[in-house]
C-alpha cells in the first residue's frame, strides 16, 4: 500500500456555541497519485473549516488529521517545519495577503530565508524568477513592484508562485478565483492545473463555484452543513449528479450557454425549508429535500455506491446499493478503478 | 422616437479629479434602454461600470463629476437637475438594488420602516394605511412573509436580506432598476431564486433593469442585451444572441472564449495583460495593448462607437474599414 499524503479520520469540528462545522468526515489522499480535489459547498458547509484543519490552524474536536502518517497535533519541531514547507496555501483575497508597505518580492524572500533555500542573493533571485515564470508571470514586470501596482489576477498568481517556490506536496487553495475578474480566472486555474501536472502537487481546491471546480479538478467532495453529500469523480458528479442536493446545486448554475435554460435541465423543486427538521439526528438536507422520506429524519444515511465505482452519495434513495465501508471516502480518491475509468 | 427609450445616455463623460491626475472613469458613453428591457453591463473591475450606475443615479460626488454628455430619463436630462430634484427621481423613477445586501440594511430599523423610509422622504403624502399596504405588496412581491416586515435585518438569512433590499427598491414602482451584482454574495441556489424574483417583478411592473456584474453565466440566463465596458469606454453593445454567438469586439470575443463550458473541460483561456490605469490611458484604442488583432490605426486613433451590424454597436477599427469598403461598393 502506498503512503497516504493526507488522511482525515472521523474528523468532527464543533465550535464554541455548539455549531458543528464538520461532522465525522473521513477521506484520504494518495501520495503517489497527485490530483486536484475540489471541496465544494455553499457558505456554512464547512469547506473553509476543512481547509483550516488540514493546514493545522484549527484542531479537530474529535478524530484526527494525519499528514504522511503523522498527527498534526503531535508533530515534533522538525516534523512541523517540514509540514509547514510541504503544505502551502493560497487564500481568497488577493489584496489582504500582501503588506502594502513591502514590495511584492517580500512574500517570496521570507520563505526562502526561513527555510534556508538559497545560499546567496543571486540564487534566491533565480528561484523567485523561475517560480514566477512557472505561473505565467514575467519577473521583470513583477519583482520590485508594490502590491497596488498589480492586478488581482497577478497578485493571486504571485501567491501561487510563492507556494510553488517551496516545492510543496500539498496546496490548499481556498476560493482562489472568487475575487478575481472573470477574464483573469482562467489564468489562475491554468496555473493551478500546471502546478498539479508539472510539479506533481496535490491541490485541495476549496470553492463554491461548481463550474470552475468541474474545469480544474479530478475529484469532488460536496459538503452540506458539515457532512459529505456526494463525492468522487468530478466528471460523473457534475454531468450526472445523484444526490438530491448535488442535483439542486448543479441545476442552479447559470451556465454561460444560451442553449441551456436556467434550472430546467434538471427538474428542480424549490421547497421552503422545513426548519423543524434541523435536527442533529437525520440527514442534514432532509428539510430541503424534495424526495425526503421518513427514515431521513431519523438517522443520517451512510455513503452508498449509487451506480458504478466512480462516486458515493449519502442518501437513502440508494439503500439497495452497496455501502462504502467505514464511511471513508479515502478509498475513492485513490481507487485504481476510478483512474482506469477516466 | 424619444418615447421608445426610457433611458438614453449620450456621450457621457465622468471624471475624478485626483492629485495623481484626472481619472477618466467614463469616456463618451452611449447607451440606450427600452422600457421593460433587461440590459447586462459587464466589465472588469475598474472598467467604469459602477461609475456609470452612480452617474445614472445622480450620485457622483466630488472629487468626481460629470464632465460632459447627458442622461435622458423619459427625454428629460437628469444631469442638469438640482440636488432636490435628483432626490425626487432617485428611488421613485430610478432605484438601485445594492451589491452587499448584508451591509445595505440599517441594523437598528425594522424592515417595514426601511421600505417606507424613502416614501416618507419623498413626501408623497401617503396615509398610514396606504403605506402599510405598500409594505405588504412589496414584501409579497419579493416572496417574503408579511411578518418579515416587523423583523430586524439580523433575523434574516442572506437571501431574505437581498429580498428585503429588492422590496425597498421596487416599493415606489420605478421605471429603471439598477442591480449591482445583486447575488454575488449568495450561493447558487439562492442566487437563482432571487434572480427569478427580480425577473418576475420587473416583468409585472414593466420596469427596465440594468444588471451590473461580471458573471457571464448570469448574463446569459437573465438579460436581453449586453453592454461590454473596457477601461471606461463602451466596447460593444449587442443583443444577447449576437454578443454570445457572434461577438465583434476582440475584447468581447476573448471574454466569451474565456468562459468555462461543460464541453471544454480543462481548457483555460484567459485574456493576457492588464487593464490600463484610467488616469493613464494608452493612445488610440484603449484595448490595443492587449489586443491580438491590433494594427496600425489602433495605436493612433480612438475607434468610433458605431452600429456595424444591426443592433450591434462596436468601437473597433477592424470594422471601420469594412464599413467604408461596403459604402464604396454601394
Amino acid at each position: 500500500m502506498s503512503e497516504l499524503l493526507l488522511d482525515l479520520k472521523n474528523v468532527t469540528k464543533q465550535f464554541k456555541g455548539g455549531t458543528v462545522a464538520l461532522d465525522n468526515i473521513s477521506f484520504s489522499i494518495d501520495a503517489d497519485n497527485p490530483s486536484i480535489i475540489a471541496v465544494a459547498g455553499e457558505s456554512g458547509s464547512g469547506k473553509t473549516t476543512l481547509g483550516m484543519m488540514v493546514l493545522g490552524f484549527l484542531s479537530a474536536t474529535t478524530g484526527s488529521v494525519l499528514y504522511r502518517g503523522k498527527d498534526l497535533t503531535k508533530m515534533s519541531g522538525q516534523e512541523n517545519t517540514d509540514f509547514r514547507k510541504e503544505v502551502q496555501a493560497v487564500f481568497q483575497d488577493p489584496f489582504a495577503v500582501y503588506n502594502p508597505f513591502y514590495k511584492v518580492d517580500h512574500i517570496m524572500e521570507v520563505p526562502i530565508a526561513k527555510f534556508k533555500m538559497a545560499s546567496n542573493k543571486k540564487d534566491a533571485r533565480a528561484m523567485m524568477e523561475q517560480a514566477l515564470i512557472s505561473v505565467g508571470l514575467r519577473p521583470e514586470e513583477t519583482l520590485g513592484r508594490f502590491p497596488h501596482q498589480m492586478s488581482g489576477g497577478q497578485r493571486q498568481r504571485m501567491a501561487l508562485a510563492r507556494a510553488l517556490l517551496l516545492r510543496p506536496k500539498l496546496l490548499i487553495a481556498d476560493e482562489p478565483v472568487s475575487m478575481v475578474d472573470a477574464s483573469l480566472r482562467a489564468t489562475i486555474l491554468e496555473a493551478l492545473d500546471k502546478l498539479n501536472k508539472e510539479f506533481g502537487i496535490t491541490v485541495l481546491y476549496i470553492t463554491h463555484d461548481l463550474t470552475t471546480a468541474y474545469h480544474v479538478s479530478d475529484y469532488i467532495l460536496v459538503l452540506y452543513r458539515g457532512s459529505i453529500m456526494e463525492a468522487g469523480d468530478v466528471e460523473s458528479i457534475i454531468r450526472n449528479p445523484q444526490h438530491p442536493y448535488t442535483q439542486l446545486l448543479i441545476g442552479s448554475i447559470p451556465w454561460p450557454d444560451l442553449d441551456r435554460v436556467w434550472g430546467e435541465d434538471i427538474a428542480i423543486i424549490d421547497i421552503e425549508e422545513d426548519t423543524s427538521l434541523e435536527s442533529k439526528v437525520g440527514c442534514k438536507f432532509a428539510g430541503r429535500c424534495p424526495q425526503v422520506m421518513d427514515k431521513c429524519k431519523v438517522s443520517p444515511p451512510p455513503l452508498y455506491w449509487p451506480d458504478d465505482n466512480n462516486r458515493v452519495a449519502s442518501c437513502y434513495l440508494f439503500e439497495d446499493k452497496e455501502i462504502l465501508p467505514g464511511n471513508d471516502v479515502g478509498t475513492l480518491f485513490q481507487s485504481k478503478k476510478v483512474a482506469a475509468a477516466r | 422616437m424619444s418615447n421608445e427609450y426610457i433611458l438614453q445616455i449620450k456621450n457621457l463623460d465622468v471624471q475624478y479629479y485626483t492629485d495623481a491626475g484626472i481619472v477618466f472613469a467614463n469616456n463618451k458613453i452611449n447607451l440606450e434602454l427600452k422600457a421593460g428591457e433587461r440590459l447586462g453591463l459587464v466589465g472588469e473591475s475598474g472598467s467604469g461600470k459602477s461609475t456609470l450606475a452612480l452617474a445614472i443615479l445622480g450620485m457622483i460626488k466630488p472629487p468626481g463629476g460629470i464632465a460632459g454628455g447627458e442622461i435622458l430619463l423619459d427625454g428629460r436630462d437628469i444631469t442638469k437637475l438640482t440636488e432636490e430634484e435628483t432626490r425626487q427621481v432617485r428611488g421613485r423613477e430610478i432605484s438601485m438594488i445594492p451589491q452587499g445586501a448584508m451591509n445595505s440594511l440599517n441594523p437598528v430599523m425594522r424592515v417595514k420602516d426601511q421600505i417606507i423610509d424613502s416614501m416618507i422622504d419623498h413626501e408623497l403624502g401617503l396615509g398610514k394605511a396606504e403605506m402599510k399596504e405598500i409594505v405588504r405588496d412589496a414584501l409579497e412581491a419579493v416572496e417574503l412573509d408579511r411578518n418579515v416586515g416587523d423583523m430586524y435585518p439580523h433575523e434574516l438569512s442572506g437571501g431574505m436580506k437581498q429580498r428585503a433590499c429588492i422590496a425597498i427598491a421596487i416599493a415606489m414602482k420605478p421605471k429603471v432598476i439598477i442591480a449591482d451584482e445583486p447575488t454575488s454574495a449568495l450561493d447558487v441556489v439562492t442566487q437563482r431564486q432571487v434572480m427569478q424574483t427580480i425577473r418576475r417583478i420587473q416583468e409585472e411592473m414593466g420596469a427596465a433593469v440594468i444588471l451590473i456584474g461580471h458573471d457571464m453565466g448570469l448574463m446569459a440566463q437573465f438579460v436581453d442585451r449586453l453592454a461590454v465596458m473596457y477601461a471606461g469606454q463602451m466596447a460593444e453593445v449587442a443583443g444577447k444572441q449576437q454578443a454570445f454567438r457572434s461577438p465583434m469586439h476582440p475584447y468581447t470575443q476573448m471574454l466569451i472564449e474565456s468562459l468555462p463550458k461543460l464541453a471544454t473541460k480543462g481548457v483555460f483561456q484567459g485574456i493576457p495583460g492588464i487593464t490600463p490605469l484610467l488616469r493613464d490611458l494608452p493612445p488610440g484604442c484603449v484595448f490595443s495593448p492587449r489586443c491580438p488583432q491590433a494594427f496600425g490605426p489602433c495605436r493612433e486613433t480612438t475607434p468610433k462607437f458605431l452600429e456595424h451590424r444591426p443592433n450591434q454597436w462596436v468601437a473597433c477599427h477592424l470594422y471601420e474599414n469594412e464599413n467604408e469598403s461596403e459604402k464604396a461598393r454601394a
